[in-house]
């Protein structure tokens, strides 16, 4: 009995995938429910990437309209975006902060040396445990949080200068006008 | 009214698919041959419908045909006639269309060719063919109709994504789709066997071939997509793990353990049921794939539009056609025969112990693949999986995989005196250490363990196969008998294998090298500024605008020196499409045998300065030298002479025995 059964494994491991699939089509890997926006950004203190004794949290950030953008060295996602960031950052629209996604701080530290540095700083969280906090997917991923802490937008994969001409800019123009 | 035409043809090809289905299969369950000869007409029937239907899609594309939403979506009238042909299969419906086509070419193919074939058999093979493309040809026409019409008709297209305005990509569709849908092939010839019972070694033979061809296709495919992905996207990478890459990588992996799992069934008579087992999934994989592109229940950049109602009809499909087969297996393989026994060290239990490993390496790619989908589906939050997951899964187990390829071909078939292998291979062990060593030494670059060994794997293969070409032109004296050897049967495969393994090393030092060594600047450069990188100079020379046929590029000028002689001068661009205004990067590369130079222009600074991204890729070219070499071994094996001679024979009406093939044993 047990050599029949041996032959049906294949089958039974196909059932699982397709259940696993048929959940799948339900699901849409893009749309990440964002209860966090309209809400205050998760409480967080992380060690800085370029400077490990310093941290960063958000109580540091609060006051000022700021943009988070979460990245890490082995996502070829965010080189993709790397351009664009560095255009905001000379556009001097806004000030821009980094999450350091899962990522090794030697590797993170020779990617700003070497593509240039958008970011006013760095957290580094290397666990993921913030990422998870902040309801991260995957990276790139991007944040515009106003003056009273308030998460405003997200923006999942890379930006492009269409994202950030269309949605970003307009978005921190209006935030600003906020008092 | 011509996409009317098409429209129409593709119901009929959808009738002839169902004919197909039925007749033969029925005919040959309750002995009818009239009703088993349906199968070829219907064949036939089928390519010859499918063909105009994708005549009218072509048709509509050139004469800029908008009334066709599908034209008016992807087409334009400044696109190039040649991406034009090709935006045919740029998005969902039409590519949908070309893998109908390709696989009513490929029904009609073994409808011809498979002469040597038992009609039973050929009408079963020919039956689970149909019933495929009866799967892919009402998707298309429930779901996602190519020839749709749209009013008002626009007056222009919206165009093609210039990311596929490429001849590389033009032409890494059909590839890849050759090879996916040829496994069906290997797929209908693996449910036939087993519905009749007959596992045998003719049933091995017979697919050999085809699954080696569509193998061949399958590396082609992938090869192009990878090289493509290097020039056109801008940052110099070769493979991004990218669950659509993973979903072409993982049926070729299962592709190639059932090419060589086919060799010891044919040869040997062993591992039947899981040669059976290989077959159907490595067709399972390649639906699988289409579902995870199309269904958009994974993120990736290759992704189509996605939408539920066609990612559930395709995964009813799977369940059909994954589901209905394994079931088969279930059922069938406990009556299947084991075969010929074999001792520990055997060349067997080699190629069994490779089986073994690319279908976990596979194993591995799917987990990793499926895992945000896992999680989510789990509620345990969302991940991505990234690089570093992926390469040291690939690390951990790809030498093993190269060992055992140098073991398999100086082993002999069923047992193989351990002394006498390790005297056969001692040589080449030394040598492979010794090179190994010396590469791990930092007397070249800064020298490293994984340069020494990709150094050491890859002289190791190369050794044991010199060993082993030796040993069989041993046999043959004098020049004369070693060209004759070349012509000889059941050469090709044995030079294929020589070639394919070779190309295997070829890729390994270009992968480990390239990562290992690349250099890479990203930069602010003004006009006339130089800067060095490797041993090179590169002088900017600023940005002019070009036009071009549908898209304005800025165009850089970059000169390479070294040591004052210039080698080269780049020009990449950056094109913005005048339709679709993404910007694209065309990266300016000079290709070298030992190293590429790389350059791709980033954005504009203001006061003709750009920020530029400079590589020194050193190898990079071996990677995909490796893949054609890879491919033309399997093009070598496929065309063996003793195909042919098997196509002979059934002129003279002798069925192939498995004895036959002792006369070419130990060859291959």
């Amino acid at each position: 009995m047990s050599r029949q059964l041996r032959y049906l494994l294949p089958l039974a491991a196909f059932l699982l995938l397709a259940g696993l699939l048929y959940r799948g089509l339900s699901l849409d890997p893009k749309l990440v429910p964002s209860p966090l926006i309209g809400k205050s950004m998760p409480a967080f203190t992380l060690p800085r990437l370029q400077d490990p004794d310093a941290t960063l949290s958000d109580s540091d950030l609060l006051g000022e309209v700021f943009v988070l953008n979460i990245w890490a060295t082995w996502c070829i996602a965010c080189r993709a975006e790397h351009d664009v960031l560095l255009e905001l950052a000379r556009s001097g629209a806004v000030d821009i902060y980094g999450l350091n996604y899962k990522d090794q701080r030697d590797s993170a530290k020779s990617w700003l040396q070497q593509l240039g540095n958008p970011y006013v700083a760095n957290a580094f969280d290397a666990d993921g445990r913030t990422g998870i906090d902040w309801g991260v997917y995957g990276a790139p991923e991007t944040f515009v949080i106003d003056r009273q802490g308030i998460i405003r937008h997200k923006h999942i994969g890379p930006l492009t200068m269409e994202v950030l001409n269309e949605e970003i800019l307009p978005l921190l123009a209006a935030l600003k006008a906020e008092t | 009214m011509i996409p009317e035409l098409g429209h129409f043809a593709l119901i009929l090809a959808l009738l002839m698919a169902l004919v197909l289905a039925v007749f033969p299969m029925v005919g040959s369950l309750n002995n009818t041959p009239g009703w088993v000869a349906v199968a070829r007409p219907a064949a036939f029937g089928q390519f010859t419908f499918l063909l105009i239907a994708f005549a009218c899609l072509v048709n509509a594309f050139l004469v800029n045909d908008f009334s066709v939403t599908y034209v008016a979506q992807h087409g334009n009238t400044k696109l190039p006639n040649i991406y034009k042909v090709s935006a045919v299969w740029g998005a969902h419906e039409g590519s949908l269309l070309l893998w109908a086509f390709i696989l009513g070419g490929w029904t009609l193919a073994v409808a011809l060719f498979a002469r040597s074939l038992p009609d039973e058999m050929l009408g079963r093979v020919l039956s689970v063919m149909g019933m495929v493309s009866i799967g892919f040809l009402s998707f298309m026409l429930f779901t996602s109709n190519p020839f749709a019409r749209t009013f008002p008709v626009p007056t222009e297209g919206r165009d093609l994504n210039p990311l596929l305005q490429d001849f590389g990509l033009a032409i890494h569709p059909p590839m890849l789709y050759m090879g996916y849908v040829g496994l069906s092939v290997a797929f209908s010839f693996a449910i036939a066997a087993l519905i009749g019972g007959k596992l045998d070694t003719s049933w091995a033979r017979w697919s050999r071939p085809w699954t080696t061809v569509a193998w061949v296709f399958l590396t082609i495919g992938i090869t192009l997509g990878s090289w493509w992905a290097y020039y056109e996207l801008g940052w110099g990478g070769w493979w991004f793990w990218d669950p659509v890459e993973n979903a072409s990588f993982m049926p070729w992996l299962v592709a190639t353990a059932l090419i060589h799992s086919l060799a010891v069934t044919e040869k040997r008579g062993a591992f039947k049921r899981w040669t059976v087992l290989l077959a159907l999934l490595a067709f399972s994989l390649s639906l699988l794939g289409t579902f995870l592109v199309r269904s958009g229940v994974l993120t990736s950049v290759h992704s189509f539009a996605a939408d539920p109602a066609r990612g559930l009809y395709i995964l009813v499909f799977l369940c059909i056609v994954i589901g209905g087969s394994l079931a088969l297996y279930a059922w069938r393989a406990p009556d299947v025969s084991s075969g010929g026994s074999f001792n520990v060290l055997s060349r067997e239990t080699l190629l069994l112990g490779n089986n073994l490993l690319l279908v976990v390496i596979t194993a591995f790619i799917l987990l990793g693949t499926l895992a945000p989908l896992i999680y989510d589906a789990l509620g345990w939050g969302k991940i991505s999986v990234g690089f570093p997951w992926f390469n040291t899964m690939f690390i951990i187990f790809t030498p093993f995989l190269v060992l055992l390829m140098g073991l398999g071909p100086l082993t002999r078939w069923k047992h193989h005196d351990a002394a006498d292998l390790l005297r056969q291979f001692r040589i080449a062990l030394l040598v492979s250490i010794c090179a190994g060593v010396l590469a791990a030494l930092p007397v070249f670059k800064e020298g490293s363990a994984y340069a020494g060994l990709a150094v050491m794997l890859s002289v190791w293969l190369v050794t044991t196969l010199f060993l082993s070409l030796r040993r069989r032109l041993s046999y043959r004296r004098g020049v004369a008998a070693i060209l004759k050897d070349f012509s000889a049967r059941g050469s090709g495969s044995y030079y294929g294998m020589l070639l394919a393994h070779f190309g295997v090393a070829v890729f390994t030092i270009g992968v480990t090298f390239v990562t290992l060594y690349d250099i890479e600047k990203d930069i602010r450069m003004a006009p006339g500024e130089e800067v060095e990188l490797a041993g090179y100079t590169f002088r900017f020379d600023g940005v002019e605008s070009v036009p071009g046929p549908n898209y304005q590029a800025d165009r850089g000028t970059i000169r390479v020196f070294r040591q004052d002689r210039e080698i080269t001068t780049l020009t990449p661009e950056k094109r913005t499409y005048l339709v679709q205004t993404k910007p694209m990067t065309e990266a300016g590369i000079d290709a070298g045998f030992t190293r590429d130079i790389y350059v791709s222009l980033g954005e504009a600074l203001g006061g003709g300065s750009w920020s530029l991204r400079l590589y020194y890729k050193p190898f990079v070219r071996w990677i995909w030298l490796g893949g054609i070499l890879i491919a033309l071994g399997g093009i070598l094996a496929a065309f063996d002479k003793r195909y042919r001679l098997a196509v002979n024979r059934k002129v003279m009406a002798s069925p192939a025995t498995p004895k036959d093939k002792l006369a070419t044993q130990g060859q291959t």
